[in-house]
């Protein structure tokens, strides 16, 4: 075998463009746990209804991408508000064990109302875009792009987290809620404003996936555990660690399957996660 | 400014305060002392509507507080330190600082604000960038009456300053207190440490098991044979 593989190289870049995208989904559901210390088991099945959005409403009704983008993210916002005050809010200061099987329970009914709306056909965007094709090493635009973009909206939300008041108040919420009120905060609207973020995270999501991958109502099984692990290997609510382990993780599949076989890529990802489970079950950057 | 009348309040069955009346004038430094498990937390927690009141009322300058949400209770001009300090840990000391300006009327103030706070505490300054939770306790004593100035408050409301430092702070956050006093600030304390407080307050209230014991200017509380046998001992 040569020493520098030109496919390796490939396997590589694509691994980081996976990273980025695999990262913005870690991000949502890292955000919301880390703020109202709820995990959205559901967050993936918002991710797929945000999916359908883009391809009706390009693909039936004409409209254009951009525009198609853009409902999408309102949707899942205005979805990740409604799963706040219909689901969340009520089982607020439950047991953690109840709040995961409400929004697992969410779940299986998002899945199954998908699937006797849309039926189980798999469906594509149909949006082809050319690749980027330097030497012999050749990268999809739609990779690309979704890795910029989740870039960019990683980029804006730490500005906004870190340079704004309400920001501010997101990151102080999840260290002291008893005293926001004393800051002149309702912690009620926070909690809201967080979701709607969570949820705008999950439709960009959408964007990002609904470019590469076909539409069907389980797609959500596929990175939901996916980006869940990414999260709990990161630290859960740590969005530092998140988007670093969403980083390996996508390096291990890329490269792993570019060894053995693309099955074999996620066999190691996973295998990889239980051992770090054991090595370090506060995630990479979680506190003990 | 501030008047409470006939105000009792608990924690669900458990009652806390009984008929508890007092009444902080514009210009004045009022404490409330009284042993542990007295009440006083309490009484500060209902004037931040942190806990609803259960019968009585409290008013700042003549407004009722009974349909005031909490989170808009800093824009009547009321601003509290709470018991422990309770700053955002993780957090930067200017963060936790930019928290304490977050509502509208204060957030255009905020840098003229901030320049005041750390002319009054340079070591803050100094701090700045530093998280908050790794700051020793007087410090952070600092940095959470910081905080509460930064709402440009009409009323500071200071929950136990000394608990849970060491002696030799506890004298440097009495000298704050003075300190704001001069920057002309009215000002609620919730004491334990008796004899310190009544050096730097104009009147007092001596507060137990939820009732209002006594009541009189500083000189006159220290001179009492109460609180000289019960509380200044030694």
């Amino acid at each position: 075998m040569q020493i520098f593989d030109i496919f390796l190289l490939e396997a590589v870049l694509n691994g980081i463009l996976f990273g980025g995208v695999l990262a913005l989904l870690a991000l949502g559901l890292n955000l919301i746990f880390g703020v109202i210390d709820v995990v959205w088991i559901c967050y993936a099945e918002l991710m797929m209804l945000g999916m359908y959005c883009v391809f009706f409403l390009h693909k039936v009704h004409g409209l254009p991408l951009v525009a198609a983008f853009g409902a999408a993210v309102v949707l899942v916002a205005f979805l990740g508000v409604l799963l706040h005050v219909l689901v969340i809010r009520p089982v607020l200061n439950s047991e953690p064990i109840n709040q995961l099987l409400v929004t697992g329970g969410v779940l299986t009914f998002l899945q199954a109302a998908a699937t006797l709306a849309f039926g189980i056909d798999f469906r594509n965007l149909g949006v082809s875009m050319p690749s980027l094709a330097v030497g012999e090493i050749s990268l999809p635009w739609s990779r690309i792009s979704a890795a910029l973009t989740a870039l960019v909206a990683m980029t804006a939300l730490y500005v906004f987290l870190k340079k704004t008041y309400l920001g501010t108040a997101i990151r102080a919420i999840s260290q002291d809620r008893a005293i926001m009120p004393l800051m002149g905060v309702s912690p009620s609207r926070i909690y809201l404003l967080t979701s709607a973020i969570g949820g705008a995270l999950a439709g960009l999501g959408a964007c990002l996936l609904v470019l590469q991958y076909d539409v069907h109502p389980a797609i959500g099984l596929t990175f939901g555990p996916l980006t869940f692990m990414v999260c709990v290997l990161g630290g859960l609510g740590n969005m530092l660690g998140g988007f670093i382990a969403a980083f390996i993780f996508a390096q291990l599949i890329a490269v792993g399957g570019f060894y053995f076989h693309l099955e074999w890529g996620y066999v190691m990802a996973f295998g990889f996660f239980i051992i770090m489970m054991f090595a370090r079950p506060q995630g990479i950057l979680g506190a003990k | 400014m501030l008047e409470l009348s006939r105000v009792s309040a608990g924690y669900g069955s458990f009652q806390a305060l009984f008929d508890v009346s007092l009444e902080v004038r514009a210009g004045e430094a009022v404490a409330v002392i009284g042993p542990n498990g007295a009440g006083k937390t309490t009484l500060l927690r209902a004037i931040s509507k942190l806990i609803e009141v259960s019968a009585g009322e409290i008013r700042m300058e003549g407004r009722s507080l009974g349909d005031v949400p909490a989170h808009r209770i800093i824009d009547l001009g009321l601003s509290q330190v709470p018991e422990h300090r309770r700053l955002f840990p993780r957090l930067t000391v200017e963060e936790n600082l930019r928290m304490g300006a977050y509502t509208a009327a204060a957030r255009p103030k905020f840098a003229q604000r901030l320049e005041m706070v750390y002319a009054l505490f340079p070591r803050m300054k100094e701090r700045r960038h530093q998280m908050a939770g790794t700051m020793s306790g007087g410090e952070q004593q600092m940095c959470a009456i910081g905080r509460a100035l930064m709402s440009g408050p009409k009323l500071l409301l200071l929950d136990e300053p000394s608990a849970g430092l060491a002696p030799v702070i506890v004298q440097s956050i009495f000298d704050l207190v003075r300190k704001i006093r001069e920057e002309g600030y009215t000002v609620m304390i919730v004491e334990q440490n008796v004899r310190q407080v009544l050096k730097v307050v104009d009147r007092a209230y001596l507060l137990e098991v939820g009732r209002i014991k006594l009541a009189g200017s500083a000189a006159e509380l220290l001179a009492s044979a109460e609180i000289q046998k019960a509380y200044v001992g030694l």
